[in-house]
């Protein structure tokens, strides 16, 4: 408590403190604080939707808080848009780039700000390409000013960002994930220049996952956890280990599982040394009947994109897939299905229904020739029955059969996509974050009935994002971490601190 | 990083390569039809091409802008009519100077694209069906306006002059206009913050807006600009017929818009030169007159530029994939 008044009455360049934030139904940021001093990189840790990135977006100008009170060099400012917050000085690097990818380097930089002297209509494309230059050499960055940004990497497309919030003579600077996209060579690029920044006197926010990269570039480090401040700490006082019970706060769930270690049944999927450019490097795995196989990993892991792959949604470059033993050549998601694999993606409203379609034309969707005769005609009275049948089993609350799916609560919602894929016979099912967007209530239904498929035979990936739903779920955790397979935790063994130290090792 | 070497290398040469293409098949297109007909290569035949280029290629150009950010009008047609009529009605039934009509022409297809540029950036109605609903108020008034019948200039023939006056080298002057056309319009698209932030808008609407740049007020003024080029088609128009012609133009816009596609202006916006857009164009017109010469029936000849269009878009599209 003493440090802390000491820091205050040093000249802080940014205090935040008390910041509430609500989205229609979310409660994002509860009360919280951080600070960021000149001269230092303050990293900000978290698991995904601990509320990092909403807190830094209030300090950019990208949302608005709802109360609380920032500070910039001792004066309380309110910031109302991104404009604003870069002419005090305040500059974010989006994780996704926010970029014209048709328009040059400097016409990015200083879009907006590119008129020539005395002809305002004109602009001054000599100019702003000398500047730009300038910028670049500032930052040792060996690019030609009138290079397309579509023609750049990543990596030197967040170059040019750095240099864009440069040339706001930026005091404070955001980075959102800068190096989740980053080669090892071009994360150490990067951290030469946040050095120099930093020597520069400028104060640096650094959102990351990636803990172990932590020592090498922070000063401080503060965690968050579920919208809330959790601790501050200068980084040399503190190990990763600690860091990382931080985030995970073990004392808030239990991690006894509801399974007994069963007797795993027969391997009904295996996918052998999948390979997807950068974003699948090497995944093999087995799938067992009964069994459901939890999907650990940070965003970006690429969880979703093996199951993707084994869904025939995207091209694969290479590897085997084996359903029942026999290897099949699945090219389209037509071909899963006709294996039966069924996929619940993560955005069901995107990809999984067709929201301004009824309850009974959704379950039925994915298999309408068995209810059609050899005219096209739908049956309906067989249709009814089944729609019926499953409505019952999984307890879908809806009115009434054709009641209209975009009206029913998320719950409810991915029950019919569940009861899509049952109709069609899938014996194998990869949901993919199932209860993301539900309520606490409808997502412990959704477990049960998890559990119940599972108890029927059938084969189950579970991709979540949620380390106690993984923890209770799973009879069996894959980790990943950047496009492999990083770890393999049975039930008994698994928590949420080794899964986390699974979820964050790079392999060069 | 070899990759991104790679990509990069083929980025280059895929985007010289779509401007050699088109320009290329313009060229091979003037070869084969000289070599298949000794009636094409000649100076009237050529200044006849000019001409039946000029009325598309001015709409082409303004669309071009539309386009490039992301945007479509499908009204340039009937506004180029509305153009026309405004013209003559105040040059004939006024009885006001020609300079006057010309100017009142123009400002009146402006106007229509600034009242379609209000409801796509302010209404939020999507470019498609804001322009086709202007596409039918003009179709309307253009008929209102004129009695539903031709509105003559043969009362004060200088006003012909416009389109078909000997210039230069006995080029007619209708080509001429095109000519600046283009070039102002050129000059806008490189030189001005206004076309810096056409391009910005059709690369990443959000980042431009994110940027601090006033994007309605800009998409506003982009489709008057696109508006004002129709009125000036609409002028040339009506000088070349003597007249304004209160049913013709619906059509129309779909010639500039393949004009602007064959010359490598993207419909997901971002992409597209004035350049391109003439040379795509002469295209349309050269393989019209070609096919016309000969001999090849009206109705093949629609066959055979439909085909290019989609053809043209289809290259557009694997050089994009290319790059992905």
């Amino acid at each position: 408590m003493q440090e802390e008044t000491d820091r205050m009455s040093q000249n802080n360049l940014v205090v935040m403190e008390g910041i509430e934030k609500t989205f229609p139904g979310v409660h994002a940021l509860k009360g919280c604080k951080f600070d960021l001093m000149a001269g230092e990189v303050h990293a900000l840790v978290g698991e995904n939707g601990a509320g990092k990135s909403t807190l830094m977006k209030i300090l950019a100008g990208v949302y608005r808080k709802n109360s609380g009170h920032i500070y910039l060099k001792g004066k309380e400012i309110e910031i109302e848009n991104t404009k604003q917050a870069q002419t005090m000085g305040i500059s974010i690097i989006h994780q996704e780039l926010n970029l014209m990818k048709h328009l040059t380097a400097a016409q990015n930089i200083f879009l907006g700000r590119e008129q020539k002297k005395g002809y305002p209509f004109l602009v001054d494309d000599r100019a702003i390409n000398e500047k730009t230059k300038n910028l670049f050499d500032m930052i040792h960055l060996d690019i030609e000013p009138t290079t397309r940004i579509s023609s750049l990497s990543v990596a030197k497309q967040q170059m040019v960002e750095i240099a864009k919030a440069l040339s706001f003579n930026m005091d404070v600077l955001i980075m959102d994930e800068p190096t989740s996209a980053l080669s090892d060579t071009e994360i150490e690029d990067l951290f030469a220049i946040i050095r120099k920044l930093r020597a520069d006197g400028k104060g640096i926010v650094y959102i990351t996952h990636r803990i172990e990269e932590l020592p090498s570039i922070c000063d401080r480090v503060t965690v968050m956890r579920d919208g809330e401040y959790i601790a501050t700490s200068a980084i040399q006082d503190i190990t990763l280990d600690q860091i990382i019970s931080l985030m995970v706060g073990r004392e808030i769930y239990e991690t006894a599982h509801p399974h007994g270690d069963t007797d795993r049944g027969e391997v009904v999927l295996e996918v052998k040394n999948l390979q997807r450019g950068k974003k699948i490097r090497d995944v093999s795995l087995k799938l067992h009947r009964g069994e459901i196989l939890g999907f650990a990993g940070l965003m970006g892991a690429g969880r979703t994109e093996v199951a993707r792959a084994i869904f025939g949604a995207d091209p694969i470059d290479q590897g085997e897939i084996f359903v029942k033993g026999k290897k099949v050549n699945i090219r389209h998601p037509k071909d899963a299905v006709r294996y039966g694999i069924g996929y619940l993606s993560e955005d069901r409203k995107q990809y999984g229904l067709a929201l301004t379609l009824g309850v009974d034309t959704n379950i039925v969707l994915a298999s309408f020739r068995k209810f059609t005769n050899k005219l096209g005609f739908v049956k309906r009275r067989k249709m009814n029955e089944t729609v019926h049948t499953f409505v019952d089993k999984l307890a879908i609350k809806t009115p009434k059969l054709d009641q209209l799916v975009k009206n029913l609560s998320g719950g409810n919602q991915q029950k019919v996509v569940i009861a899509k894929w049952l109709t069609r016979n899938c014996d194998i099912l990869i949901f993919d974050e199932p209860t993301r967007g539900i309520d606490v209530g409808a997502k412990s239904e959704i477990y049960k009935l998890l559990n119940e498929l599972a108890d029927e035979g059938k084969a189950i990936i579970m991709i979540s994002s949620e380390l106690p739903e993984i923890l209770r779920m799973s009879h069996r955790i894959l980790v990943m971490c950047e496009g492999r397979i990083t770890g393999e935790l049975h039930a008994g063994e698994a928590t949420q601190e080794k899964i986390m130290q699974y979820a964050t090792l790079r392999k060069a | 990083m070899e990759r991104n070497e790679k990509a990069r290398k083929g980025l280059v040469n895929s985007n010289t390569t779509q401007k050699i293409m088109a320009f290329g098949s313009l060229v091979l297109l003037l070869v084969v039809f000289s070599i298949a007909s000794p009636n094409f290569f000649k100076p009237e035949n050529l200044i006849g091409i000019l001409l039946a280029t000029s009325v598309n290629g001015i709409l082409a150009v303004g669309i071009t802008f539309v386009i490039i950010t992301a945007g479509i009008d499908l009204s340039v047609g009937t506004v180029m009519t509305f153009g026309s009529v405004i013209a003559a009605v105040i040059i004939t039934m006024w009885g006001l100077p020609i300079w006057l009509g010309v100017i009142g022409g123009i400002l009146a297809g402006a106007l229509c694209g600034c009242a379609s540029g209000f409801s796509i950036a302010r209404l939020k109605v999507p470019p498609f069906i804001a322009t086709l609903g202007m596409m039918m108020i003009t179709k309307g008034l253009n008929l209102i306006l004129s009695g539903t019948k031709p509105v003559y200039l043969t009362d004060t023939p200088a006003f012909a002059n416009i389109a078909l006056y000997p210039l230069i080298f006995g080029i007619p002057a209708g080509v001429i206009v095109f000519f600046l056309c283009a070039i102002v319009a050129s000059i806008i698209l490189s030189r001005t913050v206004l076309g810096r932030y056409t391009y910005a808008i059709g690369s990443n609407e959000e980042a431009a807006r994110l940027s601090g740049i006033n994007t309605r007020g800009w998409k506003i003024a982009i489709y008057s600009l696109c508006g004002a080029f129709a009125g000036v088609a609409g002028i040339v128009m009506a000088a070349r017929l003597n007249s304004a012609q209160p049913a013709l133009g619906a059509g129309y816009e779909m010639d500039a818009i393949a004009a602007a596609v064959i010359g490598g202006s993207s419909l997901s916006g971002g992409e597209g030169t004035i350049l391109g857009t003439v040379i795509g164009a002469f295209i349309i017109t050269v393989l019209t007159n070609g096919l016309r010469i000969l001999s090849v029936p009206q109705e093949w000849q629609m066959v055979v530029t439909g085909l290019i269009v989609i053809g043209a878009v289809y290259l557009d599209i694997l050089r994009r994939r290319e790059r992905v």
